[in-house]
């Protein structure tokens, strides 16, 4: 018989691994699919090729995969996403020069965002003081974790993201460019672009996003719900070869083989990767080095089961930063874009997390423990510091 | 998604121009990294009666420049990253205007699938008639099309002017080293190309390999 043949859309970043390895390493070819890994440059790309067809699956944003099955921002293409290529993944990188700031500002371990957050906001008070222009802050797409992390973090020091700072897309190529020539003073990616800042000099870590939240959905792998209820074996032999994909490159054995095949994909080189993979990361041009395990999570301690907590997560960012209104009935679509009942039929029922899991799943380093039945109350938390409407995303 | 009409002072029932806007009077803006073809796309459309037609080639402070132009409709090259920025006019809530994508209106599938296959895609602000749009879409697709062939064609010549080369020097090394005339050389990795069932610049070539190789 002869292999499928898939074409499947990525964004050459790190935490495409498990689907690098798939396809490259032989793992969907035991599957008896022939894949085609389609290099794209941009999200909105990705999005549209899938929605239209283009492309059967793709590496996806996991808030583009809730906000496309919700019609939010562009057209409604319900999308399914059975399989988490990666948990975690980004880090927070700023200027020398604002770190610096920052530190002078800083009431205890700057390494804790809770302080780095309340100094970020002292500076940025005292630029308005000055009639200064405010700090600019890359990320990469509306939704995405990128934009939700960074708002997370400035508005836990007080800082309204949409006043007092100005968020900007840019692509992730992009971002070390302009950290170079100073259009932005940091910016939240994912592996390798922070990496590539620090190396150049142009940039220090600031956090690793899992310092900010412990677990949240970065990337996950989605078709179109239409087409995964069509293609229902194609699509299990994809979370099969996805699932041993991912345990190969968890495995530290497999360390050179995964990371020189993902450098190959993303023309980087391996030891840059392997930063990501390992989770042990240089942080500034002097060498210290970071290390936190849960920096990037493959198929580890279930990274790779979908997780609606994780899905309603997102749907309560997307409300909380004004790209739509809350809806119960927006909050069921939203969870059921997450599909654990796909991943677990196709490679059977997972074992319970081990310890060292967040207890609401998220793991926020400040404010309640996220419930799912309650967004209102999540979103009330939130909406102190200013008088009047929840605060919408503006760009100016 | 419901669309925004365009202006401040227009949004009130009414107050929009009837029977649409004439062409001449849309505003087009193009983001293309490549100058040669955002020329093309901008001599058709200026061809086609659209007057107010500009190019943006710089990525940097893109939105700003969008804004300062106004544009109705917004021309972007697939493989431009810079798309990604455009999409954040989709959150801008309190601004009046908000661009719509090409893409919303899902009724003309073939259409789109010829515009992401041409590698262009489009996005309109509020208001425009979609027959308009379409017929910008079209003139774009072809132009992207024909800019594509030009392409190819300007590769090939480039490849063949390449592939002389290769044979010329090729020809050089066994003139010197077995004494041949410049057609005996030829003759000579032809017949090897027709026996090894190769192209002559592939035999060319592995007789420059294996001349560097005894040099």
């Amino acid at each position: 018989m002869s292999a499928i043949r898939l074409r499947i859309g990525y964004i050459p970043l790190v935490d495409a691994a498990a689907l690098i390895v798939a396809a490259d390493l032989g793992f969907t070819a035991a599957e008896n699919l022939d894949v085609e890994l389609v290099r794209e440059v941009s999200w909105s790309n990705v999005r549209d090729k899938l929605n239209i067809g283009l492309f059967d699956a793709a590496h996806l944003l996991a808030p583009v995969a809730v906000a496309s099955s919700l019609g939010i921002g562009h057209v409604r293409v319900p999308i399914v996403a059975p399989f988490n290529l990666g948990l975690n993944g980004n880090a927070i990188t700023i200027s020398p020069r604002l770190f610096a700031a920052l530190e002078s500002r800083a009431d205890g371990d700057i390494a804790d965002p809770k302080v780095s957050a309340l100094a970020l906001a002292r500076v940025v008070a005292e630029r308005k003081t000055r009639n200064a222009e405010p700090l600019t802050f890359g990320m990469t797409f509306p939704f995405s974790h990128h934009n939700y992390q960074l708002r997370y973090w400035m508005a836990a020091g007080g800082i309204d993201p949409d006043e007092d700072v100005r968020l900007v897309v840019l692509p992730p190529p992009y971002m070390v460019e302009s950290l170079t020539n100073g259009h932005v003073d940091g910016f939240c990616v994912g592996a390798p672009w922070n990496s590539v800042a620090v190396d150049a000099g142009i940039g220090r870590i600031l956090h690793f996003g899992c310092e900010i939240q412990s677990r949240v959905t970065e990337k996950v792998f989605a078709a179109r719900e239409s087409w995964a209820n069509e293609h229902p074996d194609v699509l299990a032999a994809l979370i099969r070869a996805l699932a041993a994909a991912a345990d190969f490159a968890e495995a530290p054995e497999s360390l050179t083989a995964v990371s020189t095949a993902i450098a190959g994909r993303l023309g980087v080189t391996p030891e840059l990767v392997a930063r990501a993979l390992t989770g042990n990361l240089k942080v500034a041009f002097d060498g210290t080095v970071r290390a936190n395990d849960r920096y990037l999570m493959i198929g580890r301690n279930g990274a790779a089961r979908p997780d609606p907590v994780q899905a309603a997560w997102i749907y309560a960012q997307i409300v909380r930063w004004g790209q739509a209104p809350l809806s119960e009935e927006s909050l069921a679509l939203a969870q059921a874009v997450f599909r654990p009942d796909l991943y677990d039929a196709a490679v059977g029922v997972s074992p319970p997390l081990g310890p060292g899991e967040a207890a609401d799943g998220i793991g926020g380093f400040i404010g309640p423990a996220f419930n799912p039945a309650d967004i209102a109350g999540h979103i009330a938390f939130w909406r102190t510091k200013r008088a009047g409407k929840p605060q919408l995303s503006v760009v100016r | 998604m419901a669309e925004t009409r365009k202006g401040s002072d227009s949004s009130s029932p009414g107050s929009q121009p009837q029977g649409g806007q004439r062409d001449s009077s849309l505003k087009i803006a193009i983001v293309d990294e490549s100058p040669i073809r955002a020329a093309i796309l901008e001599d058709g459309l200026r061809e086609a009666g659209f007057t107010q037609v500009e190019r943006i080639a710089e990525t940097h402070n893109l939105l700003v420049r969008i804004y300062a132009m106004d544009p109705d409709v917004i021309l972007i090259d697939l493989e431009s990253p810079s798309r990604d920025m455009l999409e954040q006019m989709f959150q801008m809530s309190r601004a009046v205007k908000r661009p719509v994508a090409m893409f919303v209106d899902q009724s003309d599938t073939a259409s789109i699938q010829a515009a992401v296959d041409a590698g262009v895609s489009a996005y309109i602000v509020g208001g425009l008639k979609k027959e308009r749009i379409t017929s910008i879409l079209d003139l774009c697709i072809s132009r992207f099309n024909a800019f594509h062939r030009l392409q190819t064609e300007l590769d090939q010549a480039k490849d063949a002017l390449d592939e002389r080369k290769v044979i010329d020097r090729a020809k050089g090394v066994l003139m010197k080293a077995k004494k041949f005339s410049e057609e005996e050389a030829y003759a000579l990795m032809r017949k090897t190309a027709m026996n090894e069932n190769k192209k002559i610049v592939d035999i060319a070539q592995s007789v420059l390999t294996a001349a560097e190789l005894f040099k």
